[in-house]
């Protein structure tokens, strides 16, 4: 397994062919390395081949087909949680969609979460308020050194379910409520055929913030006079549908809950599980992201604080224009793996008996059997989901990176 | 003439003034660190208000209305935890369902591992790598037969009584001193100019660590024996252990990978003018820079280990989380969910905030000055 390449870059000697002495077979690199990597490929090959053999007898066996036919068979299970209609005459692939696009709704929200508390949290950190910073820095000491699962259990078991039953429920206002049921929040109701003129106003107002902020660029580039782009491409995306809301004389109701003798009845109903999975995830990959930020702002140098002072810029312009930019080159690579890490995690949703990808793949397997295709769809969905989520944030970094010469 | 004129220079200078009392002691470090503007004032307020909302209750439920002593649920009077759950089941959530007159086999196994690392902390002691691969080797062994027994005149402890805390060492303990060198191969593999083993490297690398932990757990709970042969099987606790194994040599590479790229260049060309071969370049030149660059990012690595064993819940084993999540469900002790979580946290804590500062501790006394 010799391996001399390493001196690539080094000019070899200039020797001819016929005085180049020439080496045995067996102690040439090149053909060790090829003897060394046939050898691995066949080494492997005839371990799957053993691996597969194995399978197919024991599948064999135990009378299970493989393939993916039971997709179409009732499931007849019930999940407690479900974007799309789903019951118990719905079949098993219905049940993985609805687990995928629970692990989807967690991972997104979470990653939301996340980041705002730990942008937040990190920014504390550093902060010249001393009480503030230790309290940040406890905060981010906790939560990082106990395991993830404990913390949704306790979350789950220890806080939510105690909570009272649902016709004493914790309140805020009587329009927001916390119960063993989980969290209860106002449903908006739009009015009828109101939806489409505020997406149409939606998407002209992307556009034209979208024209302003190149129109702005060009200017800024020729001219040297800035335009404040961004905060009025910001009015145009908000405001624009706003503004087709009101025309149509704001045809937006909330459908509050109601305390009945035994129950809530209405508005939107958050399961206990998701409340408790979103709590655990966000506060654990906060803590982390916490950190990320910290770091990311320490690591600009204290010169380009005092450069942008000398420059007259005030704090705000200097943390926007100068330290922020040059932070989030830092911050965006472990900020990636921190969101594949929550995404990863939310796989722990089945201790707790959210029904995610996991959970009821798990279910699944335990009703018909099918360990390999179940295996493969986690492998293959997850997989998928953390290259979309690296692509996205490499595109990102890319963009953001130092462009040097 | 000028002998005349009375001067008023000052001849000797004067004791200076003491500064203003808002900017020294207590005072003055109150002003700089809490309030020195109005927001400054605003947030210390609003944080002070917190400690005070959440901070005397916490201690007056965890120390000063607690129950402390008691043999059964009856003994607490509600107001605040109750700690005699924890030490009534101690024993188990420390050995699991280890057979009591057997239980010192591990404290023997605790014992024998601390005395056999004292060498390592005596820096007078010279051969610490050599000592710590024989170490590594030895151990296990031992520890291998005190555990399980059937040897010696040890009775025979099968895997499905171990469990608790000692169950979660034994797989932190197995997970990171195999995760290690596979790592450090599979990192070597990643980076060879063989495009096969690079290959088969790179694929294995990213497809593990593209999945959750569980999967695998699952896979290697469920898939593994479908892999093997008809009557071939293995223990529950082995099968956790190589999905775990894999699992962390997979995250464990990167990091090693990390370390490689950051060894100049001339450092591999330097072995090789001196007619190294690729082992020899790898295990005197490159590897002892490179590991040395990524201790913190290998402890990181064990801290987060340490944590995932945990995941093992999820495949019914009964480490120390599941112990005492089962110790929650005793009909003596019913609703003491808070008290066992909280017990259970601060054990996990101590442990990784241990390693952690740990691993500081190394990344300054092993930090050469090499940063640029």
């Amino acid at each position: 397994m010799a391996l001399d390449r390493l001196n690539e870059s080094v000019p070899q000697p200039a020797l001819s062919a016929k005085e180049a002495p020439k080496a045995p077979v067996w102690a040439d690199p090149f053909w060790r390395g090829l003897a060394a990597q046939v050898a691995v490929v066949l080494g492997l090959l005839v371990f799957i081949w053993y691996i597969v053999e194995n399978t197919r007898e024991n599948l064999a066996r135990l009378h299970i087909a493989s393939g993916f036919n039971f997709v179409n068979n009732t499931a007849g299970f019930d999940v407690g949680f479900a974007l799309i209609p789903y019951s118990a005459t719905s079949t098993y692939g219905d049940a993985l969609l609805v687990g995928f696009l629970n692990t989807l709704l967690v991972a997104g929200l979470g990653i939301v979460f996340a980041t705002v508390i730990g942008f937040v949290m990190g920014i504390l950190r550093l902060s010249n308020n001393w009480l503030v910073a230790k309290l940040a820095t406890v905060y981010v000491e906790t939560l990082r050194n106990i395991p993830l699962l404990l913390q949704l259990l306790f979350w789950y078991t220890a806080v939510l379910s105690p909570l009272p039953r649902p016709a004493n429920s914790l309140t805020l206002f009587d329009v927001i409520f916390l119960n063993n049921r989980g969290l209860t929040l106002p449903k908006p109701v739009l009015g009828e055929g109101a939806g489409i003129p505020i997406l149409v106003a939606l998407v002209l107002g992307i556009i034209a913030a979208w024209a302003l902020g190149r129109w702005a660029k060009t200017r800024l580039e020729r001219t040297g006079r800035p335009f404040p782009s961004v905060i009025v491409g910001a009015c145009l995306v908000v405001g624009l549908p706003i503004l087709a809301f009101l025309v149509q004389g704001a045809p937006l109701t909330f459908e509050y809950a109601e305390e009945t003798r035994f129950a809530l009845r209405g508005g939107v109903n958050v399961v206990p599980e998701l409340v408790a999975l979103l709590l655990g995830l966000s506060l654990y990959t906060a803590a982390f992201i916490a950190e990320i930020v910290r770091s990311g702002i320490l690591a600009v140098s204290k010169g380009q604080w005092e450069a942008s002072e000398a420059l007259g810029l005030e704090r705000g312009p200097t943390l926007r224009l100068v330290v922020i930019p040059q932070a989030m080159r830092v911050i965006i690579p472990p900020l990636t793996s921190q969101y594949l890490n929550l995404t990863k995690n939310s796989s722990l949703a089945v201790a707790i008996a959210y029904p995610d990808l996991v959970a009821i793949g798990g279910t699944v397997l335990n009703q018909t059997g099918q360990a390999i295709e179940i295996v493969l769809v986690w492998m293959v969905v997850y997989v998928t989901l953390s290259l979309t989520t690296s692509l996205l944030m490499n595109w990102y970094n890319a963009r953001k990176a130092l462009v040097e010469r | 003439m000028a002998t005349n004129i009375p001067h008023y220079v000052r001849s000797q200078s004067t004791e200076s003034l003491p500064p203003p009392v808002a900017e020294r002691g207590v005072v003055g470090w109150l002003k700089r660190n809490l309030f020195s503007s109005i927001g400054n004032t605003i947030l210390t307020l609003i944080a002070l208000w917190l400690l005070w909302e959440i901070v005397p209750p916490i201690l007056n439920w965890a120390f000063f209305s607690a129950t402390f002593t008691g043999t059964d649920r009856a003994s607490c009077d509600g107001a605040g935890a109750c700690w005699p759950f924890v030490n009534a089941r101690f024993g188990q959530f420390v050995y699991g369902f280890y057979p009591v007159s057997q239980r010192w086999r591990v404290d023997a196994a605790v014992v024998v591992l601390l005395l056999a690392m004292v060498p390592l902390f005596l820096p007078r002691f010279e051969r610490k790598l050599a000592y710590a691969l024989g170490l590594l080797v030895v151990y296990p062994i031992v520890a291998y037969v005190l555990f399980l027994g059937g040897k010696f005149g040890l009775s025979h402890v099968e895997t499905s009584r171990w469990g608790g805390l000692f169950l979660t060492l034994v797989i932190a303990g197995v997970g990171i001193t195999t995760s290690l060198p596979l790592g450090v191969v599979l990192a070597l593999g990643r980076r060879s100019t063989m495009p096969a083993i690079r290959m088969v490297c790179v694929v294995f690398i990213e497809l593990v660590r593209g999945v959750p932990l569980i999967t695998v757990l699952f896979m290697a709970s469920v898939m593994l024996p479908l892999f093997l042969p008809e009557g071939v099987n293995f223990d529950k606790l082995l099968r956790a252990l190589v999905g775990f194994s894999l699992f962390s040599a997979a995250y464990m590479a990167e990091v090693v990978r990390g370390g490689l790229q950051a060894i100049p260049k001339g450092q591999y060309e330097a072995a090789a003018a001196l007619g190294l071969g690729y082992w020899k370049s790898m295990g005197l030149i490159i590897l002892p820079q490179a590991l040395k660059i990524v201790i913190p990012g290998i402890v990181n690595t064990f801290i987060g280990l340490f944590k995932d064993t945990s995941l093992v819940l999820i495949i019914g084993l009964f480490d120390f989380l599941n112990t005492v999540q089962a110790g929650l469900s005793d009909p003596n002790w019913i609703g003491l969910a808070i008290e066992g979580y909280v017990f259970a946290a601060a054990v996990y804590w101590v442990f990784c905030f241990a390693m952690s500062r740990y691993s500081q501790h190394l990344e300054r006394k092993l930090d050469t000055g090499h940063k640029r």
